[in-house]
């Protein structure tokens, strides 16, 4: 692997409701630059704590999380400078119903990035072009199949110029037919080297797609490998009855 | 029946068109718009700016490092929340009084001090109607802004405020009903609004029925045209819901 880390977690741990609920026991990940790491588990396993660690959209209990060397984690870190660099996408897209297609993809970059709405709006376009749905630029969200939101959403986050996407079961509320034109997105955006973190059940993109699988079991990495090494052999009991569910 | 039409006719004549009585009315039902709509405007821009402080509060002070910005929020929410307390627990006409012999006792300006107190007092009941806005919208809404970079209150004006006011347009067109009523008190501060009007030509006139009939009709039929009014756009907002 090449030089530093862009995400380092240590000794990530994430306790809820006083510590009644142990989301996370302890993880500890090196995330390279232009790596696809994919994170697959049973419900409940705490992927998507581990994902919202990231960018402290759920703020860990104990534990650190570095981001390009600073500590995302420290009490004088200013979170929102860098979750500007992280992109995220959610499993129910969370675009804002009450503005444009475009509206929704420039806002960050105007308000945070203080870009010129021309600027903005040029690069939105540029992004809509390449996932098809330039023509949808002024519809409203509501006016969007499934898939085109989450299309939407993606380019929502790439619009921000990020180093790093996160993605949280980003195909989990499409229905089936629409899977495939957001897996392809994402795929195009492994291709150009983009990094990005991926929790899904798409158990075929994570063969295809991933540098890296991470398998996750109560709140700790059980097994992480190759997609060859996890999906054709698998160690622990663990993953190898989560597989036989799964696949 | 012929008979008492001609002696109300009668009354009207003498209650309103003698000595241009009708003025009182005209004039009053001005004062008591111009009242409710600038107490509304306050109530709103009070109701905005506490709802964001209680539920800024609420939601981060687990989060929040402790500092200045933390110990700035726990006074503000506690400002907030006396507010709320004092405002809803005492009666309006009480506020009214404090208002023009206490607070505002160098300003003879009436309309002034009605709508600064009752947009005070609104402010408080509005600023439970945005706060429930604020909690109805998707926490989705939230962290998608949060996850693009938005502080807290970025994210509140760019995302949650707009959804969440258009969301109660429809209670705050009501509160607007109800402030038209309950303006009906400034004349224990000597204002001439719609209700003092009447009262007035009763003076006058020592004729009850006509002059307070007159003005109950007035508001009644204001009510019943701005309920109309909200109905509409409650039917508007719900059919191009996006
Ligand atoms: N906000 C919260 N409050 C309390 N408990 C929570 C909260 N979020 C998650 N949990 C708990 O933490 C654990 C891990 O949840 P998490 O959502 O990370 O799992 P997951 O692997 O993403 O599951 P799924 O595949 O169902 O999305 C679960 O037991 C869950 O109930
Ligand atoms: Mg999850």
């Amino acid at each position: 692997m090449s030089a530093d880390p862009i995400i380092s977690v240590k000794n990530l741990e994430k306790h809820f409701n006083d510590g009644a609920v142990h989301a996370l026991n302890g993880v500890n990940v090196d995330i390279a630059k232009s790596e696809v790491l994919v994170v697959i588990g049973p419900s409940g396993s705490g992927k998507s704590t581990f994902l919202r660690c990231l960018n402290l959209l759920e703020r860990p209990t104990s534990g650190t999380v570095i981001f390009e060397g600073t500590h995302l984690t420290a009490p004088r870190t200013n979170i929102n400078v860098y979750r500007r660099r992280m992109g995220m996408v959610f499993q129910h897209f969370n675009l804002f119903p009450h503005m444009t297609v475009l509206r929704n993809l420039t806002l960050g970059p105007t308000e945070l990035l203080k870009k010129s709405t021309g600027d903005a709006n040029k690069k939105a376009m540029q992004l809509l072009e390449r996932v098809g749905l330039a023509d949808r630029a002024d519809a409203y969200p509501s006016q969007l199949s499934g898939g085109q939101k989450q299309r939407i959403a993606i380019v929502r986050a790439l619009c921000m110029e990020p180093d790093v996407m996160l993605f949280d079961e980003p195909t989990s509320a499409l229905d089936p037919e629409m899977v495939g034109e957001v897996l392809d997105v994402m795929k195009e955006l492994a291709d150009e080297g983009m990094t990005m973190v991926v929790v899904t059940h798409e158990m075929g993109f994570a063969r295809e797609v991933a540098d890296r699988v991470l398998f996750m079991d109560e709140g700790v990495v059980v097994e992480e490998g190759s997609p060859e090494d996890i999906f054709e052999h698998p160690k622990s009991e663990r993953l190898q009855s989560f597989l036989s569910k799964v696949l | 029946m012929a008979e008492s039409f001609a002696k109300l006719k009668e009354s009207f004549i003498f209650n309103f068109i003698e000595g241009a009585r009708w003025k009182y009315i005209t004039n009053g039902l001005l004062v008591t718009l111009k009242v409710t709509f600038f107490a509304l405007l306050l109530g709103i821009a009070i109701g905005v700016v506490v709802a964001m402080i209680r539920s800024a509060y609420d939601q981060m002070k687990d989060e929040m490092k402790p500092g200045f910005g933390k110990t700035m929020l726990t006074v503000l929410n506690t400002i907030a929340r006396l507010y709320l307390t004092v405002i809803r627990g005492t009666p309006v006409v009480v506020q009214l009084l404090i208002g023009y012999f206490v607070i505002f006792v160098s300003t003879t300006n009436t309309v002034f001090v009605a709508s600064m107190v009752f947009g005070i007092n609104s402010g408080a009941y509005i600023t439970e109607i945005i706060r429930g806005g604020i909690m109805s919208i998707d926490p989705g809404q939230f962290e998608a802004g949060r996850s693009l970079g938005f502080d807290y209150f970025q994210t509140m004006r760019f995302i949650v405020i707009p959804q969440a006011f258009k969301n109660v347009l429809p209670a705050l067109a009501n509160e607007f009903i109800a402030l038209l009523k309950e303006t009906a008190v400034c004349g224990y501060i000597g204002l001439m609004d719609l209700t003092k009007g009447g009262d007035v030509i009763r003076g006058r006139t020592f004729s009850a029925f006509m002059p307070l009939i007159v003005v109950a009709a007035i508001y009644l039929a204001l009510v019943v045209f701005f309920s109309w009014l909200v109905g509409k756009l409650e039917r508007r907002l719900r059919s191009n819901e996006r």
